[in-house]
């Protein structure tokens, strides 16, 4: 991406939804996919005489996720009203925080092979969302549903030098934000959005470059795309001996290529002042102790667990904790069970696959995980086929019924009687003596065939273990 | 019984006690109200709206209530509504052009609560556009006159409040004290107002001008009717986080008329040269009637007063700039139609806002634009700090501070308005109050050569309205200041 002798300088500065039922100031619900300007009400509509009053719960979340990323939180901090004029914007100000963010000076390490990357963050400050603008052919109308939506605003220093940095970051933060139910995550929701602000300079420099900011990614691979542009652009123009002019760039998803914005399109000074309808925000040390206590296991230190007890490769683990609720699904199957590793293959293949087909939570898509547990303790103890474990699976889907239930329902259960599969092994060697005598002759391969008919005749349901060696003892003789 | 034509100049206290003894009905009292308003409003332009439909249904409605037992004692009791508060289906202008036509869809916390008790509205009063005047001359409806002489201005920007209790209009108003909004309109008029200290009262539904210095407040014929009013305006509200929970004291119950040992102090930068001297006359004149009531006074000193004018100028003019952003005419209220946002905003404002208004706008963009805003914003919160200082001195010596609410009598409409800075003196003795966010009654005191009330101001500490409430009705109830009516 960068020819020889640059680097990029990125950071990233994040928008993210808070999880709450409400809006940041008012009582009007969040749901998203709503017909337009329906959750709305006087406050969030910037009506005469309304005042805002804070949520409790978006200051929780964010309390939280300061302390994910290891941000200093303030015990007090105030709200400002950052103003710019935007029909969107029902009060042409945004209640916002400035001098005081609730979190400060944290930072995320990035999983990489070996050496981890540490991304410092400048601050974390609470916001409300704006409305929507639609274009229409000749008008434009306003949809003010997101407006007032609690969001953070996680900016990151300069820490980034590729693209693909840069994506690892958000798929972390991402995740971060995930397991502690701070936010969805959903980009193409818009719940989760990024700026970019990128910059080059010839390697070894100190100094930074003149930076661009680009708005509107909503989607890691536009992430990358825009930012890879942007790199090269400015990397031809210094090349072409010009000045990179600081701006703020639109990406075009559709053209994929950044373009300046219209000056008139963003505001320079947004005359930052208190906002005096809020008293300042007092966050009791009480309070963020407790909720560090209650902090749940984040991404980083899972994957080092499973990598160090569970014996996964660096793949498996990067599954199976991208998302909590999988993590969560694999170790509630874990009790009772000795074979972690067809637990973690279990999962990424059966359990994953029908929660990507279904577009639910592994919980909701699949079976109870201590079912799909037992149903696997089943094939370790040989009571079933591992083939005959997907049946079931299958089965449990649907039905939602136990694992012994659905195994005795379909009559899966293995056969491990030595003197049944014997007599089924001397049949086939008797109906076959063609291939029986091909295979003494030295084909190897027909092993297999005489396996599937051993197994054929049996119903699917003989141990596969016995059943090799009754074979391997018939047919050498 | 009073003849009829005559209940709407009965004060609050004494026509709660009659409407309980059935002596007139609240339709009765209401029916008087709005004759008034026919016979002399259109002189005195005090109302922008006048609600009569739905006062007759409130007042019926306060009837059953009344009929029915318990009610609250502002029960059928008409009021006028200063134009600022929202109010459920009835257009709130803010006597502006911008809102001409906006209908808010829900109550201002007070006016609920004024619902609850089952007063009844007669109507919306004039104002200053915005609450940005001291004249009401700043109206896109035209300037409120003063009763008692009607080549005067009302005072702002109040006037409307205070011109409609001062005619006999209602029994009470509602007004807001950004800097002396309801005492000086008060003092003009010759009515008391009383701004609580700032977050006694709920500013939910009260279109803001600058929200750290905005508060709620009421028009009466009498300390005690304030009192009354007060009780039932106060308190905290979930809908405004910067609203007290400083549980609210029966302030009808604290007046004692008792005042011996209170400690009066005179501040000397209030009694400046270039004052009218008959207001200075009248104040002392009470100071000395105090005095024989077993009060004492010592002259005390605000050094920082004299910067008062120039922080509120800073700081209500910033805080004005952010909060009236959102006229733009994208949602509700005027929209001059345009190409696109950006003209759509510009047309709409220029059309909609008047001249104060977009002078008070530039004022508080400019404060708070990039480079400036240390140099202004931040050192008027410096100087307002010290302000308050003063006050909270001041306090460790005295219990209530006596001083003239305006430097002048009402003022002859047109005087003054080529002059802003002229204009904005008269709030010379009310603004410090406000930045220090402090509770101020206003009461006539006395009348000057021109038979033109002049106003008294008691401010007290945070939270003192009981103690400058009882300072006040006592010296009312001694006769001092006896209330004339303005002859219409």
């Amino acid at each position: 991406m960068s020819p020889e002798g640059y680097e990029a300088v990125i950071g990233l500065e994040v928008h993210t939804h808070l999880q709450t039922t409400s809006k940041l100031f008012c009582g009007c619900s969040t749901e998203f996919g709503k017909a337009p300007n329906e959750n709305v009400c006087p406050v969030c509509m910037g009506m005469p005489g309304t005042l805002p009053v804070l949520n409790r719960h978006a200051v929780d979340l964010a309390v939280r996720t300061g302390l994910a990323t290891n941000s200093e939180i303030a015990t007090r901090s105030i709200f400002d009203r950052k103003s710019y004029f935007y029909p969107d914007l029902p009060k042409n100000y945004q209640i916002s925080q400035y001098e005081t963010p609730i979190g400060k000076g944290g930072y995320i390490d990035l999983p990489g092979d070996g050496q981890s990357k540490r991304v410092r963050l400048v601050r974390i400050h609470i916001e409300e969302d704006a409305g929507k603008n639609i274009h229409e052919m000749n008008s434009s109308l306003v949809d003010f549903n997101r407006s007032g939506v609690p969001l953070v605003e996680i900016v990151s220093e300069p820490d980034l030098r590729s693209a693909n940095e840069a994506v690892a970051y958000l798929r972390e933060l991402r995740a971060i934000l995930r397991y502690i139910g701070a936010s969805d995550g959903r980009m193409e929701e818009g719940s989760f959005r990024c700026d970019v602000n990128v910059s080059v300079r010839k390697k070894g420099a100190t100094e930074f470059g003149v930076k661009t900011e680009i708005k509107n990614l909503n989607s890691f691979r536009f992430v990358e795309k825009a930012i890879e542009h942007e790199v090269g652009r400015q990397i031809e123009v210094l090349e072409a001996g010009g000045k990179v002019e600081q701006e703020t760039h639109l990406w075009d998803p559709e053209r994929e290529e950044t373009r300046p914005m219209r000056s008139k399109e963003f505001a320079n000074d947004y005359r930052y002042f208190p906002e005096p309808d809020l008293p300042p925000l007092v966050v009791p040390t009480a309070m963020i102790e407790s909720a560090r206590r209650a902090m749940p296991e984040l991404p980083a230190v899972k994957r080092a667990r499973y990598a160090r007890d569970c014996g996964l490769s660096e793949y498996e683990v990067a599954v199976l904790t991208a998302e909590k609720d999988a993590a969560d699904y694999f170790e509630a199957m874990l009790p009772g069970l000795k074979n972690v590793k067809m637990a973690a293959n279990w999962v990424m293949t059966e359990v994953l696959r029908v929660a990507n087909e279904s577009g639910k939570a592994p919980a909701e898509a699949a079976p109870p995980a201590a079912e799909v547990g037992a149903l696997l303790r089943m094939v370790e103890t040989q009571k079933i086929s591992l083939n005959a474990a997907k049946t079931v699976f299958a089965a449990m889907c649907g039905s939602r019924k136990s694992a012994e239930a659905t195994v005795a329902e379909l009559g899966l259960a293995q056969v491990s009687d030595e003197g049944a599969i014997a007599a089924a092994c001397a049949k086939v060697i008797a109906e076959e003596p063609d291939k029986v005598a091909e295979y003494r002759r030295g084909r190897d391969k027909l092993f297999g065939f005489f396996v599937g008919q051993v197994m054929k005749a049996m119903g699917g349901k003989a141990n596969p273990k016995i059943v090799n060696e009754i074979l391997k003892k018939e047919l050498a003789t | 019984m009073a003849p009829s034509s005559e209940l709407n100049r009965l004060t609050i206290s004494d026509a709660a006690d009659r409407l309980r003894r059935r002596e007139f009905s609240a339709l009765e009292l209401t029916r008087a109200c709005l004759e008034r308003i026919g016979a002399v409003d259109p002189k005195l332009n005090a109302f922008i709206t006048v609600t009569e439909e739905e006062a007759i249904a409130q007042a019926e409605e306060a009837d059953r209530r009344l009929k029915a037992g318990g009610a609250a004692t502002l029960c059928g009791i008409p009021l006028g509504i200063k134009d600022i508060y929202c109010t459920a289906g009835v257009r709130t202008t803010c006597a502006s052009k911008i809102l001409e036509n906006f209908v808010p869809p829900f109550d201002a916390t007070v006016i609920a609560k004024l619902r609850c008790e089952g007063a009844v509205f007669v109507g919306k009063t004039n104002m200053d556009e915005f609450a940005m005047g001291s004249s009401t001359e700043n109206s896109a409806f035209g300037p409120t006159t003063n009763p008692h002489d009607r080549t005067r201005v009302a005072g702002g920007s109040s006037g409307g409040s205070a011109a409609a209790v001062a005619a006999d209009e209602c029994l009470g108003a509602l007004g807001t004290d950004t800097g002396g909004s309801i005492r000086e309109p008060a003092a003009f008029c010759g009515v008391v107002g009383i701004k609580p200290t700032y977050s006694r009262v709920s500013r939910y539904g009260v279109v803001a001008y600058a929200s750290s210095l905005d508060q709620v407040g009421p028009f009466s014929k009498s300390v005690r009717d304030a009192a009354i009013l007060l009780r039932t305006l106060a308190g905290e509200d979930p809908q405004d986080s910067t609203c007290s929970a400083r549980p609210v004291p029966d302030y009808e119950r604290a007046l004692t008329g008792n005042v011996k040992g209170l400690c009066i102090g005179v501040p000397k930068e209030f009694f400046v040269e270039g004052m009218q001297p008959e207001v200075e006359k009248a104040v002392r004149t009470m100071l000395k009637h105090y005095e024989s009531m077993g009060a004492s006074t010592m002259e005390i000193s605000l050094p920082h007063s004299s910067y008062a004018i120039a922080c509120y100028y800073i700081v209500a003019t910033a805080e004005a700039s952010a909060n009236l952003a959102r006229y733009d005419g994208v949602r509700y209220g005027l929209r001059e139609g345009a190409e696109d946002n950006i003209e759509l905003n510009e047309k709409t404002r220029e059309r909609g806002f008047g001249a104060e208004v977009k002078r008070r706008i530039m004022l508080g963009t400019f404060a708070l634009s990039a480079g400036y805003y240390d140099a202004y914003y931040l050192k008027a919160m410096k100087v307002r700090t010290l302000i308050r200082r003063d006050f909270e001195r001041a306090f460790e010596n005295c219990d209530v501070i006596v001083t003239p609410v305006a430097p002048t009598t009402a003022f002859r409409l047109g005087e003054k308005m080529s002059d802003p800075l002229t204009m904005y003196l008269s709030d010379i003795f009310t603004i410090s109050v406000n930045l220090a966010g402090l509770p101020g009654l206003s009461m006539p005191c006395g009348y000057d050569a021109n038979d033109l009330p002049i106003g008294m101001q008691i401010i007290g500490p945070q939270f003192s309205e009981e103690m400058v409430l009882r300072a006040g009705d006592a010296l009312e109830r001694s006769g001092a200041v006896p209330l004339r009516r303005p002859a219409l």
